[in-house]
């Protein structure tokens, strides 16, 4: 999540203190992201060294100190309002790696390692609606956050339900006991029918 | 808080020989009043089957269900018939409202034919409905409801009177995310009441209202959620700069 970018939005309706912007920013993100004083000075220097707001006094710092917006801050908020949030590629999934390694550890219930990663998630898709039920049906910020979180832990829980239909149908072999070396002349020799590799240009 | 439902050891087989399939196998469940179950499972993996029989709709091939620390199997026809009635209320997916009556008919059906009279019937259905904000639709026809309001409806109807078990069968799937949430907020609201309740379903999102996931797989609890610490413990730093 990008702090600079929130700031230069909480300040895009008017010139704020720090205090003021550190306040507003839980308010508005249901208090799911609390943010400390001196990450928000730190963020709001970087932004006034780059020309993106401005202060009412260089000479003093502190509470008292009111921010704005600059129309160079301006246009870089827009600019990032507009840019993907980069999904299209996939990312190195963890889970994803956990999974596809079991299945080649022998002496690994693959299906009970899902229900592990399952119950987990559940669980702290419990503690979100919680926090979703515990406030007011009208706190736009918290439900939103709430809701941005339940969809990402939902669509693993999808995922690792569908990983759980296919292992059942199509059973990985179990995995070989480690294996010799093979001889030099077989390490040599190309396999017979190699796939293509198949990238997606995957993240880091 | 007592236990409202029991299951003991239940397990159900339909046919017999090669074709039998074993939809449960020995079942231990206890649902308290004022708590809300989630059962989650893949498709086939008995979870309806648990709901059926929990009902009494169906019975089990062997084990004991209690309602209310009552053995079903020692009761008669009829008395499980009156037990469904006034102590069971089920929600499915589809809402099951009757067309031809209205919104107020469909909540005091159950209990008219239980034998309650018309006036105190009406006046329970009324107070559902009102719990449930939809006081100003008791005249409507299910086609004249949105989908939310049919849901609601539907579950003012299964918690009218004093129904202490409350069995739904993916009651938000035909709703969108929003309303299904509007919806479980009523059922998270009736066990808070004292209802004890009790969702079958394979969507994560629903079954996170629940107070206890349990995890069914070939006919056999495999798991549960641990009762989740409070929502206070989401509330850490995650904000970078």
């Amino acid at each position: 999540m990008s702090v600079r970018h929130a700031l230069l939005a909480l300040l895009s309706d008017g010139p704020k203190y720090g205090l003021q912007l550190r306040q507003e920013f839980e308010a508005k993100t249901g208090e799911v992201w609390p943010l400390n004083v001196g990450q928000v000075y730190t963020t709001l220097q970087r932004l006034e060294r780059d020309g993106l707001v401005e202060s009412d006094d260089a000479e003093t710092d502190g509470p008292q100190k009111g921010f704005r917006i600059t129309a160079a801050g301006h246009g870089e908020l827009m600019g990032w309002l507009r840019t993907p949030g980069g999904d299209d590629a996939p990312p190195r999934d963890e889970l994803v790696i956990k999974v596809l390694v079991a299945m080649t550890v022998p002496g690994v219930d693959v299906a009970e390692l899902l229900q592990v990663h399952r119950r987990h998630l559940l669980q702290t898709m419990q503690r979100y609606t919680r926090l979703k039920e515990s406030a007011a049906e009208d706190d736009l910020g918290l439900a939103l956050v709430a809701d941005a979180e339940i969809f990402r832990l939902e669509a693993v829980v999808r995922w690792l339900d569908a990983a759980d239909v296919r292992l059942k149908r199509f059973p990985p072999a179990p995995a070989a006991a480690p294996a010799a070396p093979a001889p030099e002349a077989e390490r040599r020799a190309e396999p017979a029918a190699r796939r293509p590799r198949r990238t997606l240009g995957v993240r880091s | 808080m007592s236990a409202v439902l029991e299951l003991r050891r239940v397990s159900k087989v339909y046919g017999s020989g090669p074709s039998e399939v074993q939809a449960l196998r020995s079942v231990d469940l206890t649902v308290k009043a004022g708590e809300l179950v989630a059962i989650m499972g893949p498709s086939g993996s008995g979870k309806s089957t648990l709901l059926t029989i929990a009902g009494t709709l169906e019975d089990a091939s062997s084990g004991e269900v209690l309602i209310t620390g009552a053995p079903v199997s020692t009761l008669s026809k009829n008395e499980r018939a009156s037990l469904r009635r006034r102590s069971i209320g089920y929600v499915f997916q589809d809402f099951n409202l009757l067309a031809g009556l209205t919104a107020l008919e469909n909540v005091t059906l159950p209990m008219e034919l239980d034998g309650l009279a018309g006036k105190a019937a009406r006046a329970a259905g009324i107070e559902a409905l009102r719990r449930f904000d939809l006081a100003d639709k008791a005249g409507r026809y299910p086609d004249e409801l949105s989908g939310g309001e049919r849901q609601r409806v539907a579950i003012a109807r299964a918690i009218a009177g004093d129904r202490r078990l409350l069995l739904a069968d993916e009651p938000t799937g035909a709703l969108d995310s929003v309303n299904g949430e509007a919806v479980m907020r009523l059922v998270r609201a009736a066990c808070r009441d004292g209802v004890a309740g009790v969702i079958v379903t394979h969507d994560a999102q629903l079954a996170s209202w629940a107070d206890r996931i349990v995890f069914i797989r070939d006919g056999r609890i495999v798991d549960q959620t641990a009762p989740p610490p409070g929502p206070e413990s989401l509330l850490t730093p995650g904000a970078t700069a």
